[in-house]
């Protein structure tokens, strides 16, 4: 990977370092920080906050370095040759929502199907028939154990 | 310490009779299916569990529980190594090098070494236990609020550090997760902090949901039609899963350098099983002659941290009984259930209940054999269960997942908190930012916060107490070695960069 897409990366993950430690920096002002004999709720997050400024301007400042090492060396099991794939991250995504949707509106089973169902079709590779037979396995397995084996607080179907 | 000899034999009587025996095994039982289950813990089916031991005598209630947790720490390493699911914190390290393990097809052989690294490991604990507790009780009550604080500025430093990659982004995420505690009630103040409004979240960020979404979820996000993950293919003999003789013998020193820092950690309150497997990682890299091999599979980095989790988790039970001070969630569960039962944890505990202690500590070891002797064949079982084709595996682990993290509270919120950590997982592993320190800072972050602030309190704003008082020194001193080693091999690095002709360096 060149180096101009990892000085990229680190640059981009200064700016949001910058961006967390202000806004927690901002609450610790907010929740009253206290002196050290009296230490606030607020004081923790201040440390907190400011350290992250620190670290977020350090590794903003490596990537000036007008060339290499920069910031220390990347580990090239960290590196990934290409992002994310979108439409299988949305739809895993979109199946934990589902979970979290039809399980309140709908009950366990229903969650249960739509949370493998779309998690399944995530992946190209996966045939119509078998996301459909695996997300009617689940459903009934997840029953089964969690429902009726674990007593687990989850209506199994709910309307509304 | 034939004394302790003596009462063991006596703990051996309480824990074989039939029906102690036969609670201890069921829970050493569920305990271990519960630890290969992802999402489930042991914390979870040890509290839906604790409602059944209300109508049982005390020694089987306990026996039972206790075997959940030893249980399930056998089999948190089969999801952590065959999966990359952590059902529990310390397994997180465990990832770090079993799943690549597994992904080159050596899953089986991380396993064979993990289950002996944590017999033995376990076995050591259990006599230090034995003959070490009085001494070990005597030391623990040392730790004031002062040393507390400076060992879990090392532990957060070592795990910091120790992390692949830049240090620095291991500090920072160290950071992060340290911010995650913070979110929910203050203990002190009472003042609800970060929680943006919303009222879920002033108990804080569900630990579950935090694991497996940077675990589990965030792979699952980027890797998800792009990377091919080796599962299944040739046919497995039982050869292919057991370790080689080159990979037993390597791993015989890191299993005593983990069981030793398990055993150490174990009797210091307060260090809970997370920070000891982290460190006994680190040390691990450290002592190796190829640190930059690790995270890529060495076996190394699996046995170490295992036999620490397991040393530690059973010399854990000694200040948890004599002292009152249990080192991590469960064994604060484990402390709920005695005191329910009337039964007061404390220095008093060895003496007026021998029954409870000695017959635990007879158990301890007896489950422990039941689990090697288990899981062993079973090995088998789990591999072929990678036989299942990976793009099938995913949706069932997600599943597992969102159902594992609903269990813990009863809250949709929390799986709503896994789907945020799994984008934020996913956008740290883009940006190459190690995950492993978010969890240490988030277990370690409030201890630190809340054993600092009384350090303070007590010593009256004074900030040199933490320098007066030696043991906290002696940290304190650990921790500038780490950070000077950090210095140096940063200013090496430097040096090395090949000078531009025509520029000096800076």
């Amino acid at each position: 990977m060149s180096l101009a897409t990892s000085r990229t990366k680190d640059r981009i993950g200064a700016l949001l370092l910058l961006a967390l430690g202000a806004g927690v920096a901002w609450s610790g002002h907010v929740y009253r920080v206290g002196s050290l004999t009296r230490m606030g709720a607020g004081y923790f997050p201040m440390l907190l906050g400011l350290l992250t400024l620190g670290v977020g301007l350090v590794l903003g400042l490596g990537t000036l370095a007008r060339r290499a090492p920069g910031p220390a060396p990347h580990d090239p099991r960290l590196q990934r040759r290409h992002g994310a794939d979108p439409r299988g991250a949305a739809l895993l995504l979109l199946s934990i929502v589902s979970f979290i949707v039809l399980g309140r509106y709908g009950g366990m089973v229903p969650a249960t199907f739509a949370c493998v169902l779309l998690a399944a079709l995530a992946d190209r590779a996966n045939r119509l028939r078998e996301v459909l037979l695996l997300a009617a396995a689940a459903s009934l397995l997840g029953y089964l154990v969690f429902g009726l084996g674990l007593q687990l607080q989850f209506n199994a179907f709910q309307w509304g | 310490m034939g004394h302790s000899l003596l009462d063991l034999w006596y703990g051996f009587g309480v824990a074989l009779q039939p029906a102690h025996l036969l609670w201890a095994v069921f829970g050493v039982l569920l305990g271990n299916m519960v630890g290969v289950l992802p999402g489930l813990g042991a914390l979870t089916t040890i509290s839906m569990l604790l409602p059944l031991t209300y109508a049982m005598a005390p020694v089987p209630a306990i026996l039972m529980l206790a075997g959940i947790f030893y249980g399930s720490q056998y089999g948190g390493a089969i999801g952590a190594i065959l999966l990359n699911l952590p059902s529990h914190p310390p397994h997180a390290v465990t990832c770090l090098d079993g799943y690549p393990m597994t992904r080159a097809g050596r899953g089986g052989a991380a396993l064979g070494v993990t289950m002996l690294a944590s017999f033995f490991a376990a076995s050591v604990g259990i006599v230090v236990m034995i003959f070490l507790s009085p001494y070990l009780v005597r030391i623990a009550f040392k730790f004031g609020p002062a040393e507390v604080s400076s060992i879990m500025l090392l532990g957060l430093l070592a795990g910091a550090t120790m992390s692949r990659g830049s240090p620095l982004k291991g500090v920072a995420m160290t950071l992060f997760g340290m911010m995650c505690g913070v979110v929910g009630t203050d203990v002190n103040t009472g003042v609800l902090r970060l929680t943006f409004g919303m009222p879920s979240l002033s108990d804080g960020v569900e630990l579950g949901a935090l694991c497996m979404g940077l675990f589990a979820i965030a792979d699952f996000l980027v890797t998800v039609n792009r990377e091919v993950v080796v599962t299944g293919h040739a046919r497995m003999s039982m050869r292919d899963m057991r370790p080689t003789r080159a990979e037993l013998r390597r791993s015989v020193l890191p299993m005593l350098r983990g069981t030793l820092v398990g055993t150490l950690f174990g009797a210091i309150p307060g260090t809970g099983p997370t920070i000891t497997t982290f460190i006994a990682y680190a040390l691990e890299r450290k002592v190796s002659r190829h640190p930059e091999r690790f995270g890529s599979g060495l076996i190394e980095g699996v046995a170490a941290p295992e036999a620490a989790s397991h040393s530690k988790t059973q010399v854990d039970f000694i200040p948890t009984l004599t002292l009152g001070i249990p080192g991590d969630a469960v064994m604060a569960l484990l402390l709920g259930a005695l005191i329910l039962k009337g039964i007061e944890p404390g220095p008093q505990l060895i003496t007026a209940h021998r029954d409870i202690f000695w017959g635990l500590v007879a158990s301890f070891w007896i489950g422990n054999v039941l689990l090697l002797v288990l899981n062993v064949p079973m090995i088998g079982v789990w591999v072929r269960l990678l036989r299942v084709p990976y793009r099938l595996l995913v949706p069932a682990a997600v599943f597992f997942t969102c159902i594992g993290v609903y269990s813990g509270r009863n809250s949709l919120f929390d799986v709503g908190e896994l789907a945020v950590f799994g984008v934020l997982g996913a956008v740290f592993l883009l940006l190459e930012f190690p995950i492993s320190p978010v969890i240490l800072g988030y277990v370690l972050g409030p201890l630190l916060e809340e054993n600092f602030r009384r350090a303070l309190l007590l010593s009256r704003g004074d900030l040199a107490v933490f320098l007066h008082r030696p043991i906290s020194a002696g940290f304190l001193a650990a921790c500038c070695v780490v950070l000077g080693v950090q210095l140096a091999s940063w200013l090496r690095r430097l040096r090395m960069a090949a000078p531009v002709p025509g520029r000096a360096l800076p």
